[in-house]
Order: structure tokens, then sequence, then C-alpha cells
């Protein structure tokens, strides 16, 4: 099993999102987080303090899949979540040990 | 009390000031003092819109300026600063601002409001027109109660609760309290009627046996020139009590001195004395919620109509001069600070449009009630762009943290405002001219304008506010700090006020 964590720009939240449902993925997290890449933040200027603002928003999602799916979910994201300006994020990909759902006690693959 | 040889004796001229007459000894009235259910309620309303701009207007405008971790110290800190300075203000504030002493200070004849009841009245600005004293105490009390708190966006997120309450009690005490009578403690309208008729006024004023001397000396007087020179003597002696400033023939509507030049250089001294935030320049210290801002100086804008036309103390066409100008001032104000911003940084901003528009407030205090509208918005064009210029270029040049622009917008817009209130009262230029209560005993007649002499006026009295607060500030934070210290360990200061003074978080999510 392999776990998927993305970096993404905001909006694309919900295309990404639709194109997961698509490959039959049921779970996901999503946070708000702050971050930047390569690219550099942005001035703010408050009343004559000006600010440099390092970083972006961007929303991460994990989620836990199934090693034979995770190319199509690696896929699927990079091709929704691309927009070719910078600051689109990124995917990093990690082996997983265990799933557990808490409800059913149920563990492996059929967590997923 | 020596008057100053400003008063010469073929001109009178007694300008009109913001204060009130002593009140009359009980039961006693003057000659046909009228009280008007319209006035009452007018400036009864005007109380309670002034009470907004402190709870929550400034508490807000400032609050949503810091960040979230010390958000409810600001809050903390204007709340607590009008509830305490409500309290000192029955308790002597009131008395020591608006009854005779001396030229600086009034004395105790009304502490704890002795003689001050529901039948007791005060005077305005025309003849024979009372409010009720009571209506006049909690109106000029929540004067006295915004303007220290002003002055805590100076030292916002770095000044220890408990040296903020010392502070504030001692600097309400030798700052506010003397501007406030300095500028507009006077004997009222009806003092300067030397006439029979009024002959009990004027033996409360002079006394009985120099009362009966000067009307005695006026029956006599012959023409207009020797009854001009007993006037203007009468005038002298009327005047003995008032305060300094005022007798210096200085003019402040609603409070630019008493009130923002005050505040604003008691802010910069703050400022300097204090030192800066932990991490300034490093670490982020946007706003954390413009939104409460906007909110906050938008009822600072509702609010200040209280302020400004309340300050006219009647109901009339005078109220609506006031309120008149506060709208065009404060609205081309914004403008102008808008548009400096955005030729000079490339956006307008919200918060400098905002801060624009304060600034107008501000600088159309002193003159609300003297300039015409189309003076009035010159004098927003002007204070928009030079507190512009204030709290971006100079400040940043200097190098002072005042947290949140006191200095900036209240100190400078309030001088630009009392100076240029001298140049715009001139009827020549659509205001209203200076009253003269004595030339003609019962009535008010706009005396002759004299522009460079009234300009001069209000330049000393602006030294003088600058040089008594900023002098009195700068030993009043070091006798503070040696006291109990002023500043937050540098931990607490990290942690935010809001926990280490506090012990709440604003935001529980």
């Amino acid at each position: 099993m392999k776990y998927i964590i993305a970096i993404i720009k905001p909006f694309k939240l919900e295309e990404v999102r639709e194109a997961l449902g698509g490959l039959g993925i049921q779970g996901i997290t999503v946070t708000e987080v702050k971050g930047h890449g390569r690219q550099r933040g942005h001035t703010e200027f408050y009343r004559g303090a000006e600010y440099t603002v390092s970083f972006v928003p961007k929303v991460k999602l994990e989620l836990a899949v199934d090693s034979a799916m995770a190319d199509r979910v690696i896929e699927a994201i990079q091709t929704t979540g691309q927009t070719g300006q910078i600051g689109d994020g990124k995917i990093f990909v990690l082996p997983m040990e265990q799933a557990v759902r808490i409800r059913t006690g149920e563990t492996g693959q059929a967590a997923l | 009390m020596k008057i100053p040889s400003l008063f010469r004796r073929s001109v009178w001229a007694l300008p009109a000031g913001l204060a009130m007459a002593a009140a009359l000894p009980a039961p006693f009235a003057a000659a046909a003092a009228t009280i008007n259910k319209g006035d009452t309620a007018w400036m009864l309303l005007a109380t309670i819109l002034v009470i907004l701009m402190t709870l929550p207007g400034l508490a807000l405008f400032y609050g949503g300026l810091a960040r979230s971790k010390n958000v409810l110290s600001i809050f903390m800190q204007v709340f607590i600063c009008f509830s305490l300075i409500s309290v000192l203000w029955f308790a002597y504030g009131y008395s020591v601002a608006f009854s005779n002493g001396n030229a600086f200070f009034g004395g105790f004849s009304k502490a704890m409001l002795a003689g001050v009841d529901i039948t007791t009245m005060a005077a305005t600005f025309s003849k024979e027109t009372y409010v009720p004293e009571l209506v006049y105490v909690v109106f000029q009390l929540t004067f006295a109660a915004i303007t220290p708190a002003l002055i805590v966006g100076a030292f916002a997120e770095r000044m220890k609760f408990s040296a903020v309450l010392i502070f504030l009690v001692i600097w309400f005490t030798f700052s506010y309290l003397p501007a406030a009578h300095m500028v507009w403690w006077w004997a009222g309208p009806d003092a300067y009627t030397l006439s029979p008729d009024n002959i009990d006024v004027v033996k409360a004023t002079v006394g009985e046996q120099a009362a009966a001397d000067f009307l005695a000396k006026l029956a006599a007087a012959t023409d207009e020139v020797a009854k001009a020179a007993v006037l203007a003597d009468y005038s002298a002696a009327a005047s003995a009590y008032n305060g300094w400033l005022f007798n210096w023939g200085a003019i402040d509507f609603a409070g630019g001195s008493v009130v923002h030049i005050n505040a604003g250089v008691a802010g910069l001294v703050c400022a300097i004395v204090l030192g800066k935030r932990v991490g300034l320049g490093k670490e982020p210290m946007a706003p954390h919620n413009l939104v409460l801002t906007v909110i906050g100086a938008s009822l600072l804008w509702v609010g200040w109509f209280g302020f400004n036309a309340g300050s006219n103390l009647e109901a009339s066409g005078g109220a609506a001069l006031a309120m008149t100008n506060s709208f065009v001032a404060t609205a081309a104000a914004a403008m102008s600070w808008m548009f400096a911003e955005w030729i000079v940084k490339g956006h307008p901003s919200v918060l400098g449009a905002l801060s624009g528009a304060v600034a107008g407030l501000v600088a159309v205090t002193p003159a609300a009630g003297y300039a015409g509208p189309m003076g009035a918005i010159v004098l927003g064009l002007i204070a928009g762009s030079v507190c512009f210029i204030f709290c971006t270029t100079v400040k940043n040049a200097i190098g002072y943290d005042d947290s949140l622009d006191v200095f900036g917008v209240h100190c400078i817009g309030g001088i630009i405002g009392a100076i240029l209130t001298g140049v715009l009262v001139s009827p020549g230029l659509g205001g209203t001219g200076i009253t003269d209560y004595v030339l003609k005993p019962g009535e008010g007649v706009i005396a002759e304008f004299a522009m460079r002499a009234q300009v001069l006026s209000q330049l000393k009295a602006v030294a003088v506010t600058i040089l008594w607060s900023g002098i009195g500030s700068a030993i009043l934070y070091k006798v503070v700090d040696l006291l109990i210290g002023l500043r937050p360990t540098v931990e607490q200061e990290r942690e935010g006020l809001d926990i280490a003074a506090h012990g709440e978080r604003a935001y529980n999510y």
C-alpha cells in the first residue's frame, strides 16, 4: 500500500477530487497549508510597513491507496492539478505499512 | 490672573471656545436662562455616539490591526481605559477640567459631582441657552475616556497591563485634564453680558463690588469709545478664571489639541521610550483581521458626528455645519490618502483609505464648527496626503515603532487641523468668524477677523500642547518604568499578551 501526499493549488481541489473519484478512490483527507517551493512570495503593504510574505496558500491531499493503483492516482493528480504556472505543487509517495478501518476493525486492503 | 496683552481695548474679540460656565450657584439661575428639550435630546444622543466611537469603534479599529495573539489585550486596554476614566471623571476629573481654579487646572469644587444635580445647568455658546449640567458632564466624559485610549495604539502589543493602568491614571490627571481646562474652560457667554438686566450673573462672575463698579462705569460712559473701554475692562475681569490657552484666543471646536495632538505626542514619546516590538522587521506583523478594522473605522466615522456636531452643545445650524464638515473633510481625506498611495505605492488599499478618513476626521475636529464646507474639503485633502507621507516615508526614515500610527494620524492631523482652523474660520473663506460676546451686551457679534493674530494663537496653543504632553509623558513613562517596568518579558511578548497577560485566546478553532 502507498500513502500519497499531494500539495496542489487550492482552486484545483474540486477537479482533482473528481478525477480521483472517477478512479474509485473513496477516502481523502484535505488540509489547508502554506508553503513555497522555488516560487518566491509576494510583498504586502500595510500603511507604511512592507511585508514580504514568503508563504503561499496551498491545499494538501493525503490518501492511502493500493500499490497497484498508485501510478494511476499520481497521473490523475498530476494531469488535473496542473496549470503550467509555477506553484502547481508536488506529489510525494510513501510506502505504507498498515491501514485499519476503525468502525469494523478491517485491516490491509479491505480498509482502503 | 494677569490677562495677556493680546487683548486690546479698541477691538475686543473674545474667541468662542468650547467650555462651560461655572455652574451658577443653586438655586440661582441666569436672567432668562432656558433649557431646550431639543438641545438636551441631541446632546444625549451625541454622547452615546461618542461612546460608540470607543466601544467598540476604537477597540475594533486597533484590534484588527494587531496580531491575533494580541487582539484581546487591545480590547482589554481600551475597555478598561474607558471604565477607569469614567470613575475618575466623576471622582475629580470633571471638577479639575471644568471649574474655577487657575489657568491650568480647575479646582475640586465639583469633585464627586458636588453641587451638580438634575437641576443645575451648563452654558452653551449662545447667550441664555443652557443644557442640564449632567448632560455636559457625561458628554465631556466620553472625550476624556477616548483620549487616553488613543494612546493604546502606540504601545500596542508590547506594554504590561499593570503599567498601562498606572500610566492611564496619571496621564489623564496631568495631561488630559489641564489640556481640557486650558483650551475649553471659560466663564460662558452670559458672563460677558454687562447690563443691569444681567446683574446676578455679573455679580456671580466678578463679585458684588466689582459688578456694581462696572455697571456704574458703563452707565457713566458717554460715547462708544468710552463704552468699549469699560466693556474691554469687564471682559478681562470676567476672563480671570478662563483657561490659559482660551485667553490667548486659540480656538478648538471639538478637541484637535485637547484630544488628538495631546494623545498623538504621548503616543510618539511612548513608542520611543518603549522601544520596538520584538522581531519587528523580521517576523510577520501584518494586521490579523482588516475586517475588524473596517468595522471599527466605520463606527469611528459615524460616532465622530457626535464628537464634532455634539461639540456645538446645541441642536442648531452650528451642529449641522459641524456635521457637514465632518462629512466632507473625511471623504476628501480618504480619497486624498488613497490616491497618494495609488500613485506612490501602486495600489489603493483599504487600510490606506480608512487611515485617510481618520486623518480627515482628526483634522476637521478643531475646525468642525468654524470652517465652511469648502474649506473643510481643502482641509481634508491636505490632511490625507500629509498624514500619508508621515506614516510611510517619515516614519520609516526615523524608524520609531508607532504600532498603529497614533502620532502620524492623530498628532500630525491634529496639528494640520489646529493651524488651518485659524485660517478657515475667516468669514472671507466661508468660515463662521469669531464671536465677540461682550461688544453688545446680550448678543454675540461676529468680530472683525484678524487672520495673522488668529493663526499665531493657534500655533502657540499647538506648541504648548506638544511641549506639555511630550515632556509630561516622557517623565511619566520613566516614572512608571522605574516603579514597575513598562515591557513584558521577551517570552511573554512572543507568546502574545492575550495569553501572557490575560490568560485568554481570542480564536479557539
